[in-house]
């Protein structure tokens, strides 16, 4: 665990700006998540949600600023490199090695966890570490529950179970933070639902989650805070609550397409039994209260 | 069964001397089939477990071959600046090992070198390698002999203190030695695809950012591939080497490349026994076909033999045979289908 205070963010975004030729694909971001918070970042699309992410995991080298994660710069470190330090994401679209089945996937997702060395493996010395490794894919299965289709295909299943692999992925490497790209995409309602459960399950075992979402109601449910990206800047960040009644966020809506209105309007209109899922640890029971409107 | 056919194989290949009655031509048609077959075991490792296909392979088997040749005879060369090396012959067995070690260190070369850029800029370097290897054996006359051939490669000599020494100089022996080395290097191969390692590679070759993004280093992996698969080729040039006791330039020509390439895509590229059928197959195609027609006509049929193997079976033989023998599994969802909810436990 890190020294700091309990209040220091373990992940701070400064100033990062990106741009790909004239292009201004993130203005100046600038915001911080602490150690334990569901934040979730929305936005239209183009906003820069998913180049954010990009920059965070050393995919994309910003134009400018800096992310520091657990006080660490990121500036530099190749993408497997950032997922050692803790910080784990997953895909929007191909979030799976699809020849192979999602046991395999989930094997190959333990990468980082053992140290066998190619000596050992040539004499045979690394079968204890593959039984562990066995045993450990097997938990992750359960965790996401994807167990009955352990020895399917990846590339086989349907998205929502794909986005599911990906989670598992991800979890394997033991991450303290996760970012999730859009990750019931694809979903139906059900799906969703169960997803929700997941995402505090991972919260509950101390994980922190950042979040990029286009499910208004999902995003509302989950997040304990929540920050609006638009046009590459940020224009609003704060609880559900705040974010919903937001005539600036409102307006970045408003401002596309019907889908999105729509979608905006949903977001406003959300029936809330409880007032807004801030820190209320949720059981299972709550989290299905919650979600029974999607 | 696919535990079972290997074993078979390999014990029907360590019988087979036993029924040809020590006919010479056979016996050398086999151990020549069986040297290109390590070098296309070899290649699957990078073309079928990594996907990069690496056309100037040929340039490692010939490493091998020259640098087992060079330290076994011996040589003396003119560096410029005065310096002279000289070269007193070293047994065989240490040729061989130095091959493999040579042959090894240029596959971190042209792994440093070109698996930053990957794809089509690899195939690209191997190819400009492996001429440029081609292009020193043939001019450095000196160490070389040049096209004059290196001559008079002595056999290897195997040996354990105390039992006494073996000197394989018959067809008998040099298919034993071909065979045991065949088999090593597949059973090496088995381990490190089902290993961490292996996992790795197949994790890159599928979906690269994901591989990435679980904490796996894609430029050591793949370099890692590319040692081991060079050294188990340089290994494959000695035995060439010292079973034919007289090497030319002409190890590296292409065309024993592009053989190679046939032999992993017929037999089933990113599987083991691919390779291995593939190799006993396009080896020893020629075998079959020599009474029956010229040599010019042999190659329009090896090539119609592969339009014909991939056209019926585009994945390969080892692949496509096997999809034969299992009946079609049920229940293999269609993508994108409607799912049940899944159960979460936490």
């Amino acid at each position: 665990m890190t020294s700091s205070a309990p209040e220091s963010p373990i992940l701070s975004v400064e100033h990062v700006g990106v741009r790909f030729g004239g292009l201004v694909a993130i203005a100046d971001l600038h915001f911080d998540v602490r150690p334990g918070e569901i934040v979730s970042l929305i936005g239209p699309n183009g906003a820069g949600k998913t180049t954010a992410f990009n920059v965070m995991t050393g995919f994309l080298r910003p134009s400018q600023g800096v992310v520091r994660f657990r006080g660490t710069a990121l500036t530099g470190l190749q993408p497997h490199e950032i997922v050692r330090l803790g910080l784990s994401r997953t895909f929007q679209r191909t979030s799976v090695f699809p020849d192979d089945t999602v046991f395999d996937n989930v094997m190959i997702g333990l990468h980082r966890r053992t140290r066998s060395r190619l000596v050992d493996t040539l004499l045979g010395r690394d079968r204890a570490a593959e039984r562990r490794l066995r045993a450990e894919a097997r938990d992750l299965l359960d965790r996401v529950g994807l167990t009955a289709r352990a020895d399917e295909k990846a590339g086989a299943l349907a998205y929502g179970e794909q986005r599911l692999v990906g989670v598992a992925l991800a979890l394997a490497t033991e991450p303290a933070m996760l970012l999730l790209d859009e990750p019931v995409s694809g979903m139906n309602a059900s799906e969703t639902r169960v997803f929700v459960r997941l995402i505090r399950a991972i919260r509950a075992r101390g994980v922190t989650i950042l979040l990029v979402e286009h499910d208004m109601p999902m995003v509302m449910e989950v997040s304990d805070r929540i920050a609006v990206l638009n046009y590459g800047r940020l224009i609003a960040q704060g609880a559900p609550a705040e974010i919903r009644s937001d005539p600036a966020v409102i307006e970045a809506y408003l401002g596309q397409g019907s889908a999105a209105r729509e979608a905006a309007m949903r977001a406003a209109s959300v029936p809330t039994p409880v007032p807004a899922p801030m820190p209320v640890p949720a059981t299972p029971e709550t989290a299905v209260a919650e979600a029974s409107h999607a | 069964m696919t535990r079972l056919l290997p074993l078979a194989l390999l014990a029907g290949l360590a019988l087979l001397p036993l029924g040809l009655d020590a006919n010479p031509y056979l016996l050398n048609a086999l151990i020549t089939t069986g040297i290109l077959t390590i070098g296309a075991m070899s290649l699957n490792l990078l073309l079928g477990f990594t996907g990069q296909l690496s056309l100037g392979h040929i340039a490692f088997f010939g490493i091998g071959a020259y640098v087992s040749a060079l330290t076994s005879l011996g040589f003396e060369v003119e560096l410029g600046f005065g310096i002279r090396v000289v070269h007193e012959p070293w047994p065989a067995a240490l040729g061989f090992l130095l091959a493999v070690v040579a042959a090894g260190l240029c596959g971190w070369l042209i792994g440093r070198l070109s698996f930053r850029v990957r794809g089509a800029y690899f195939v690209i370097v191997t190819i400009s390698f492996a001429e440029v290897v081609r292009l020193v054996a043939l001019n450095w006359v000196e160490l070389t002999q040049g096209p004059l051939a290196l001559t008079g490669i002595p056999a290897l000599t195997l040996g354990l203190p105390g039992l006494g020494s073996w000197t394989l100089r018959t067809k008998v022996q040099n298919y034993y030695l071909v065979l045991a080395v065949g088999t090593l290097c597949y059973l090496m191969i088995a381990r490190l695809v089902g290993s961490r390692f292996g996992r790795a590679m197949r994790g890159l070759k599928e979906n690269e950012s994901l591989a990435l993004s679980v904490g796996i280093n894609a430029t050591r992996t793949l370099t890692v591939a590319a040692v081991i698969s060079a050294a188990m080729a340089g290994a494959a040039g000695s035995l060439y080497a010292h079973y034919l006791r007289i090497i030319d330039p002409d190890v590296f020509l292409f065309a024993t490349t592009v053989t190679m390439v046939i032999m992993v895509v017929g037999g089933g590229k990113g599987t083991l026994m691919g390779p291995v059928v593939g190799g006993l197959v396009f080896g020893l195609l020629p075998v079959a076909l020599r009474p029956v027609m010229a040599p010019e006509a042999q190659w329009i049929v090896f090539g119609l033999v592969l339009i014909a193997i991939l056209f019926v079976m585009p994945r390969g033989l080892v692949p496509g045979l096997a999809g034969l023998l299992t009946p079609r599994r049920r229940g293999e969802a269609p993508t994108g289908s409607a799912i049940q909810p899944v159960e979460v436990r936490s």
